[in-house]
């Protein structure tokens, strides 16, 4: 990193920094250089570690009033409802905390695909950051289990019944997976034991995420490299610290709206019933984020493929630095990716309306042509787009004043389009 | 700056309403058109209706209870704040209306004694399965989170209480099924269970059936959710803070940025450059710089 090298002012300091340089590492972390010109959605990541955070620590807690027995868990849930001191806040604080978590997840991402921040030379961020969202996946999905209603047993018994799809070994591997012949209390003690583990397996994922992206720096909305330690970035703190204060702040109230007003409308009404094996419910449904995915398995007509693409739809990101060919970051100079990318968004939003209908006449025909697209999108829309598309002329530094304000970009690009063919470079 | 974020916020909340469409579809999932009511627990200051609890207890004493069991309430949590806030002593009277069976005692005997404030509402089955075996091979569900386990919560189980109907001609119904309009399918098996003066109020509050299925609600509702004025209480004391604070950091965080140049100042060279570049549009490009 080419910050000055720190040294501590007393020997004490000294002393300590030369055998563990943790002092050196909070002043990295003080002094750590951001782009001038990241707007909100750069805040998402404290936003994030925020988010951890808060579940670990709740969860900690309610660890310790759960019981992990097909007998008691539903029980358990209720007695920390009732009887432990705040134990309504807490258990709210998790749940609702699940469904931010992933809120703020998938703008994260969505972020990174608009400013193209998944771009060499950040690919091991992105992929790091794609495998905290699937471990997130998992955990979320695992601790929905753990409070035994009807959603918990049934959802468990969907989701661990498409390993059987697998050929040759799937049963094994389902059976395996259960502990069992069926979703019983085996499987619950294991997907406890495993919901707690994952969450600290995000932990440390989220720290080489950041190691990670403190070796080259942030991106930023223009996507042009910054030129670090001049007037174009700033330190982290006190500058991003406050910014990103302040919109987590704004992310908290909505947060906490939801836990006292509205604690249970992000869940499904049928959790509230224990689990029993011999009554199957009307429809079910995954929790909220799971939704495209869930479209996805079931615009496949054959279970096995089901079970291929959802996969396939998720570890295909991992290729995506690759697959998006173009040079340029930023969708801002990228007129023809700019639409595609909210066509994305749609299609994406849309395969998540459609994962909570029934699998049935317009809604399947939609799945499918929705799960179409996705694909297309990735494997052939980017890496041909890279080719062809005619991309904006680029500013020379993110610091040029007039990109700073709104309106100024456009008419920056007019102007540079009529001098088109004349050396653009050196436009100023 | 104020205009960067509030961009933002408004952005942010077109994501954040987009996305609470797939919610939408749970709640399409059945197209029923609840009785609405006034309930006093809803909205920012919703409490409850103390004496409306206290009538739904009795409801729930004198009609309910012979068939449905709330096993997640405690005797004592009739006299706890933010409840029916029974007396101690109405509330030991309560308890002590019931046996339960407590031990093994020193010789190694299961005995009866009578309920304490500590004991959780006593069952009308011992389990399951005698309970569904006694109404007919349907389990009448367990009611202390009914209120959080039913699409529609509050207005689906007033609805139903009164939604009991004449059958419309040419539907079928089996020996012991009735028909109820708020019923998914329309098929119960619980015969309609409240009528007017069912419940003979012990504060002279005219039984009628609204005013029965009302109390009965309120008191389900708060059996699902005892915490609840607390908790809307410390959700409005929490967003008055959080309304505070993110003025005061918005007014520390432009501060610390002044530091990077004054507003002012930009907006001085963005005037130049804007005039700059209106003044050489058209001209030769050679010129312009």
């Amino acid at each position: 990193m080419s910050e000055e090298k720190y040294i501590p002012k007393s020997k004490l300091g000294k002393w300590f920094d030369s055998r563990l340089p943790l002092l050196t590492l909070s002043h990295h972390l003080q002094a750590y250089p951001t782009p001038k010109n990241l707007n909100y959605w750069w805040t998402f990541g404290g936003i994030l570690t925020f988010c951890l955070i808060t579940q670990i620590v709740t969860g900690l807690v309610l660890a310790m009033h759960y019981v992990a027995h097909v007998d008691y868990a539903f029980e358990s849930i209720e007695h920390i409802m009732r009887d432990v001191n705040y134990g309504w806040l807490i258990r709210y604080v998790h749940a609702n905390g699940a469904s931010m978590f992933f809120l703020a997840v998938y703008i994260h991402i969505f972020r990174s695909l608009y400013y193209g921040s998944y771009k060499s030379p950040r690919e091991v961020i992105w992929i790091i950051g794609l495998l905290i969202y699937i471990l997130m996946m998992a955990t979320a999905f695992m601790g929905y289990v753990l409070p035994w209603g009807q959603m918990s047993f049934w959802g468990a018994t969907v989701i661990t019944n498409l390993f059987s799809a697998i050929p040759l070994v799937g049963e094994s591997i389902t059976t395996w997976l259960w502990g069992g012949y069926s979703v019983d209390n085996p499987t619950l003690n294991r997907f406890y034991s495993l919901h707690y583990l994952f969450s600290f397996l995000i932990f440390g994922l989220v720290i080489l995420h950041i190691w990670a992206l403190h070796v080259p720096g942030n991106n930023n909305p223009v996507g042009i490299d910054v030129k670090k330690n001049t007037d174009e970035t700033m330190p982290f703190h006190p500058y991003m610290v406050m910014k990103d204060l302040l919109a987590l702040l704004f992310f908290v109230t909505i947060f906490l709206w939801f836990v006292f007003f509205a604690p249970n409308v992000l869940g499904h009404p049928d959790n509230y019933i224990e689990a029993n094996p011999l009554v199957t419910p009307a429809h079910i449904v995954p929790e909220w984020y799971l939704l495209p995915f869930y479209a996805i398995l079931r615009a496949i007509p054959s279970k096995l493929g089901g079970v291929i693409f959802m996969f396939s739809a998720i570890f295909i990101l991992m290729l995506l630095p690759w697959l998006d060919t173009c040079k340029v970051r930023s969708a801002t100079f990228r007129p023809i990716y700019k639409k595609l990318f909210w066509l994305l968004v749609f299609v994406v939003i849309l395969l998540g309306y459609l994962g909570a209908k029934p699998p049935e006449g317009v809604y399947l025909i939609l799945s499918r042509l929705g799960t179409f697209y996705y694909f297309i999108h990735f494997l052939v829309i980017l890496p041909l787009l890279g080719r062809y598309e005619k991309t904006d002329p680029l500013p020379q530094s993110i610091s040029d004043p007039v990109l700073d304000k709104p309106g100024m970009l456009d008419k920056f690009k007019k102007v540079a389009s009529k001098y088109e063919g004349e050396n653009v470079k050196s436009f100023k | 700056m104020l205009n960067h974020l509030s961009k933002f916020i408004i952005k942010f909340f077109i994501i954040f309403l987009i996305t609470l469409i797939p919610f939408s579809a749970f709640s399409e999932e059945k197209k029923i058109n609840f009785i609405k009511t006034n309930w006093s627990f809803e909205g920012f200051f919703g409490t409850f209706d103390r004496s409306s609890l206290q009538r739904g207890y009795q409801v729930y004493q004198e009609v309910c209870s012979g068939c449905h069991s709330v096993q997640h309430l405690s005797y004592r949590n009739l006299s706890e704040k933010g409840g029916p806030e029974f007396s101690i002593e109405e509330a030991k009277a309560f308890a002590s209306q019931f046996e339960v069976e407590d031990g093994p005692n020193s010789e190694g005997e299961m005995f009866m004694r009578l309920g304490r404030l500590s004991d959780k509402f006593v069952k009308p089955y011992p389990n399951v399965e005698a309970s569904t075996a006694a109404n007919g091979g349907a389990y009448p569900p367990d009611m202390s989170v009914l209120a959080k386990a039913r699409t529609g919560g509050a207005d689906y189980i007033y609805s139903l209480l009164m939604g009991y109907d004449e059958v419309p001609t040419g539907f079928e119904l089996d020996d012991g099924v009735y028909y109820n309009k708020y019923m998914p399918g329309n098929k119960i098996k619980m015969s309609e269970p409240i009528s007017e003066g069912i419940v003979d109020y012990s504060d002279g509050t005219n039984s009628t059936k609204a005013q029965i299925a009302k109390d009965v609600t309120t008191f389900l509702v708060w059996a699902s959710e005892p915490h609840l004025e607390s908790q809307h209480r410390m959700g409005f004391k929490t967003i008055i803070y959080l309304i505070i604070l993110i003025t005061l950091v918005y007014l520390s965080k432009k501060k610390v940025w002044s530091r990077f140049g004054s507003k002012e100042e930009e907006e001085e060279t963005f005037d130049k450059v804007e005039r700059a570049i209106t003044e050489y549009e058209g001209e030769n490009p050679k010129t312009f710089k």
